[in-house]
């Protein structure tokens, strides 16, 4: 500015900023970075896509249509289905996307087959039920890339997740027939959303008690032990004594008993 | 006594040359009056095809000699996969193919001289029977009184039987040096009454509970309904006795609705707004009880499916445990943290007989 001065005057004139112009800049500039941050550290509280007014009523249209008879028309519940209020948009993408929602039929838990929607269907639901009370959203990009901490989230998962999904993620049996589903295959952000919204008679693991890195590292273990080999040979579907002791006893006493008989027979 | 032995190895290698030609006839048993059981004698030999026929006899020995051929080769094979496929450290997969690959080409190569050594006795080996006597367990005679001998010159040389004072000194020596192992013994009882031990959890009036594995305080309002959290207790980290002491003290803690919760008069402030705190132990044989459902309420034991109704106090509904999970009484301080109000009100996990 100071080399311009002699020539240019007029410029230097127009130039002049307002002595409190560096103070709105600065207040804009942490306002912005600010909320920038928020936004982005924001785990799930916001609904990943813009929630519009189309998408919502496209989604109340499906709604009716679909779960309403035992939802209810407004979603508050009947005799067959509980409410839906304070779900959240990650419980109808966890329970429409792995196709557990709608029901097939009524039985001791619904069961995973191919989604029945479009995801773009199951997006315009979900707008519709968040919209109706706040709830869990859907998880953000970022908790889901499966670059955790793997040992941490082995240790996490062995105290809150393997009495019964099995150490290994496989599965087990529970009361009166419903089970924990095998973990293999299923999507880091259906695991995600279960862990927030605790699925049927799976218990909730909300923010406070599993923080999302936890989250992060637990869906990153499950990843590893998916991606690699157990160190120790077959498997046999991790299910420890009972797929084991299944193989043992008609493999391995089978052979024992082939080979007794075959030592004691007489020759030709 | 080598002697001996020739004899009747050379006796039994002549009765075998002679059995081997003999034909028994079966017929020939008499039926005794006194109804006593008598020899058959030995079946009459089969004759295998390798007997008869030298192809076959010379096919025979070819397939025993390509077993144990084949035993070497997989020896080979697994020296070379061992030098081939070697364990990268950090590597976890790599541990796998070595040891498959090692382990293929040791159990190859041992069955292999297994199944061809029995192969060769089936097959090829002299299979007639025959008999072979015992050699006779006592000693001759002058072996017997040479060792009378070596005793008696012993004592008298010696003296032991002479000079008493050596003898009964010794036998007492003997008698009580075994006396310090069984004060050692004595330690391998607990130090402490044991009973008060299973009595008591490092629970106490105040202590807070924490989340497990991360030892951090839990906020009443953390606990959200159908929340469940794995909890040890605040003191857990100082007990010298880290394992056992967290073995009697892992806690369960629900929140469920209040008006779900069917509470007796006497626990009526032990829950706080719906959040319960149970042992984790079950009352079966002591497996941690953790297969929460949300809505049924159902608390499952995997390792003999005792079920626990948390709603209505942990009692069994289900399986071989005879006694409710014991219910830790919780409350929360002036910061909002849940604490507990005292230690469990029984023992946690199995019965024992000492037990009230």
């Amino acid at each position: 500015m100071r080399t311009h001065s002699s020539t240019d005057a007029r410029r230097r004139q127009a130039g002049r900023r307002h002595p409190l112009a560096s103070i709105a800049l600065i207040t804009i500039g942490l306002l912005s970075t600010g909320g920038a941050y928020a936004l982005l550290t924001t785990t799930a509280s916001a609904d990943a896509p813009a929630a519009s007014q189309a998408s919502i009523s496209e989604g109340q249209k499906i709604f009716a249509s679909n779960c309403a008879t035992c939802h209810g028309m407004s979603a508050s519940g009947t005799a067959d289905g509980p409410s839906l209020y304070g779900v959240g948009a990650a419980s109808v993408d966890f329970q429409m996307g792995t196709g557990r929602m709608p029901l097939a039929y009524q039985g001791p838990q619904g069961e995973q087959k191919p989604p029945q929607f479009t995801q773009e269907q199951i997006d315009a639901v979900a707008m519709y039920i968040a919209s109706l009370a706040p709830g869990p959203g859907i998880p953000d990009q970022k908790w889901l890339n499966g670059d955790g901490n793997i040992a941490k989230g082995g240790e996490v998962f062995r105290i809150n997740c393997a009495m019964c999904h099995n150490v290994a993620g496989a599965g087990g049996a529970l009361t009166e027939g419903k089970f924990a589903p095998s973990l293999s295959g299923v999507e880091a952000r259906h695991v995600y959303e279960a862990m927030v919204t605790g699925p049927q008679n799976m218990p909730v693991f909300n923010d406070t008690n599993l923080t999302p890195q936890d989250k992060a590292d637990i869906i990153s273990f499950l990843k590893f032990q998916q991606d690699n080999a157990s160190p120790g040979g077959v498997d046999l579907g991790s299910l420890g004594p009972v797929s084991e002791g299944l193989f043992i006893w008609i493999f391995g006493l089978g052979a024992v008993i082939g080979v007794t008989i075959w030592i004691t027979a007489r020759p030709n | 006594m080598a002697q001996h032995d020739g004899d009747d190895l050379t006796a039994a290698g002549t009765e075998l040359d002679t059995l081997t030609h003999r034909h028994v006839s079966v017929g020939t048993a008499v039926a005794v009056p006194s109804g006593a059981f008598t020899n058959p004698g030995t079946p009459p030999d089969r004759i295998r095809a390798t007997d008869l026929d030298p192809r076959k006899d010379k096919t025979a020995e070819r397939r025993v000699g390509g077993l144990f051929l084949l035993s070497i080769a997989a020896s080979i094979f697994a020296i070379v996969a061992y030098i081939i496929f070697p364990i990268i450290p950090g590597n976890l997969s790599s541990v796998r193919l070595n040891n498959m690959l090692l382990g293929v080409g040791i159990s190859l190569a041992l069955i292999s001289i297994g199944l061809g050594s029995i192969y060769w006795a089936k097959n090829l080996m002299k299979d007639g029977e025959w008999e072979e006597h015992r050699h006779p367990t006592r000693g001759s005679e002058e072996t017997r009184a040479a060792a009378v001998e070596v005793f008696r010159l012993g004592n008298e040389e010696s003296g032991f039987g002479r000079r008493t004072l050596i003898r009964n000194s010794l036998i007492g020596a003997l008698v009580v040096s075994p006396l310090p192992a069984v004060v050692m013994f004595r330690d391998l009882a607990p130090a402490a009454d044991p009973v008060a031990l299973l009595k008591k959890t490092v629970w106490d009036k105040n202590v807070r509970l924490m989340r497990d594995p991360s030892n951090t305080p839990i906020k009443a309002s953390d606990v959200t309904l159908g929340s469940v959290f794995h909890v040890i207790p605040e003191t857990l980290a100082d007990s010298p006795d880290f394992l056992e002491e967290k073995a009697k003290a892992a806690v369960l803690l629900m929140r469920l609705k209040p008006e779900d919760l069917h509470v007796s008069p006497e626990r009526k402030d032990w829950n706080y707004q719906g959040i319960i705190a149970y042992s984790k132990i079950c009352t079966h044989v002591g497996c941690p009880v953790a297969l929460a459902e949300q809505h049924t309420h159902h608390l499952l034991c995997p390792c003999h499916q005792s079920q626990f109704d948390i709603s209505h106090e942990a009692k069994v509904i289900f399986g071989p445990a005879k006694r409710p999970l014991p219910q830790l009484p919780i409350t929360v301080d002036a910061e909002g943290y849940l604490i507990a109000r005292s230690d469990f009100h029984e023992p946690v996990g199995p019965s024992f007989w000492e037990r009230s």
